[in-house]
């Protein structure tokens, strides 16, 4: 289970977001500039909240009030970015191997042909993220967060930078990942349809708090692509 | 012509010595100066880019001199590590050694810190998400993708080594065998009668060696840059 109470003033507006989660997949929705960023970013760790509680399974990871903070590297979440960021240095298969050697993980030979059969990035080991496409890149991403054994997946628009063609090219892989994988996810996005194939558990953020939070029906049903 | 005397092999043999040792030695220093004036803030930072960028403006016979007044047999520093260390600087190679580490540092960091504050913070997040420590962070990530800078660094103060006079001559100077460079065989040389030959053998092998180092730094800076961007 997630908790998150947490408060941070950014530049305009402060977010304000306190929410618990047991779903598998947690969506933040919102229009961009609403703070969903930057509410991941600090369950992440990448982000200090002015004032708050983050909490998962039980363990706090932020309580400003008893000045606790968990490193990044020793959350064990994994990130997903709307740019991939793989390392331009190291190919496919360094770049999906890099949690493992991190974290000193033994090898899992089981673990990583599920990994790269799910995501259907076996045949792009020996190549550099510079010659992949936006998708695949996307795809690598995913698997070297998944293979890091996270306990929580962060997704930040991870369709965002991708042209329609390529979402629906993804939006399967993230469908199986949900029912196959066992790990929770949040997932952030600004897209109803997305949220509808994907999220268990929405809160609606506007202006850096929830506005509402629960099933596929808190979503405004306005403009629901045909 | 191309008859060199032992003399001048030992002087550029020991300029060689000199300068790789220099290099080498300020190398490790200069990635860990240049690492926190690019990622950290702190107090009295501009004070010691400042420090590092002294030996540039000063005139090299006050750095010289300066380096004799702390590491000469009765400078502060000096004293304590010819006591302790049995570590002597004073009129031997190694005090050469000193004098064109420090001459050379400003050129070793610049290039350092501006190869680190090019690479993508986004990416050194991504790494600490993944499980790496910031140590990790440094060596798996931001080092490797900073390393044309560093290799570009390290010719750059290998060559302000080689070349280093004014800062060595004063501090250590100018002993045929132990402390006598390119540099000050020359200045010998020029000033002896019937020099000259010898003097121009020693400016065309300082000229060859230079190039070599330039063409080595952009040989090595392709190549960093081709494991950058995939074959």
């Amino acid at each position: 289970m997630l908790r998150v109470e947490v408060s941070k003033r950014l530049g305009e507006f402060t977010v304000e977001a306190a929410f618990a989660s047991e779903g598998r997949v947690t969506g933040l929705f919102g229009t961009s500039g609403a703070g969903k960023t930057s509410l991941i970013n600090m369950i992440a760790g990448l982000l200090l909240p002015d004032r708050g509680i983050i909490a998962i399974d039980g363990e706090t990871l932020d309580d400003t009030s008893a000045r606790t903070h968990v490193a990044v590297y020793r959350r064990r979440i994994g990130y997903v970015f709307q740019d991939a960021r793989l390392f331009p240095h190291l190919d496919v298969r360094e770049n999906l191997d890099y949690g493992r050697r991190m974290n000193r993980l033994a090898e899992d030979g089981a673990q990583w042909r599920r990994v790269t059969e799910l995501l259907d990035i076996g045949d792009l080991l020996d190549r550099r993220p510079g010659k992949l496409s936006g998708g695949e890149r996307q795809r690598v991403a995913l698997g070297r967060a998944l293979l890091s054994q996270p306990r929580l997946l962060l997704m930040d628009e991870p369709l965002g930078s991708l042209d329609e063609e390529r979402k629906e090219e993804i939006l399967p892989y993230l469908v199986r990942l949900r029912d196959e994988a066992g790990i929770p996810m949040v997932y952030v996005s600004h897209d109803p349809s997305e949220m509808r194939k994907l999220a268990t558990q929405i809160a609606i953020i506007k202006r850096g708090r929830v506005t509402a939070f629960g099933g596929t029906e808190v979503l405004p049903t306005a403009n629901v692509p045909a | 012509m191309f008859d060199i005397s032992p003399t001048e092999w030992t002087a550029i043999l020991l300029s060689l010595r000199v300068a790789t040792v220099a290099t080498l030695v300020a190398t490790p220093l200069a990635i860990a100066v240049a690492w926190l004036l690019a990622r950290r803030e702190f107090w009295g930072k501009a004070l010691l880019d400042a420090a590092i960028h002294l030996p540039l403006v000063l005139p090299p016979v006050v750095t010289g001199y300066l380096l004799l007044l702390t590491f000469g047999r009765r400078g502060a520093v000096g004293a304590w590590l010819a006591e302790h260390l049995g570590l002597v600087f004073a009129f031997r190679w190694t005090g050469a050694a000193l004098a064109c580490g420090i001459m050379s540092f400003p050129l070793l960091v610049r290039p350092i810190r501006l190869s680190i504050e090019a690479v993508d913070r986004r990416l050194e997040q991504a790494a600490a998400t993944l499980g790496a420590a910031p140590w990790q962070v440094f060596l798996t990530v931001t080092l490797p993708l900073a390393l044309s800078g560093v290799l570009a660094g390290m010719v750059l103060g290998f060559a302000k080594a080689l070349g280093e006079f004014g800062a060595t001559i004063t501090f250590v100077s100018n002993i045929p065998g132990e402390t006598q460079t390119i540099s000050s065989a020359i200045y010998s040389l020029i000033q002896t009668p019937d020099g000259d030959t010898a003097a121009l053998r020693l400016v065309v092998i300082s000229v060859l060696i230079s190039t070599a180092a330039l063409v080595a730094s952009e040989w090595f800076s392709r190549r960093a840059l081709l494991r950058l961007h995939g074959s």
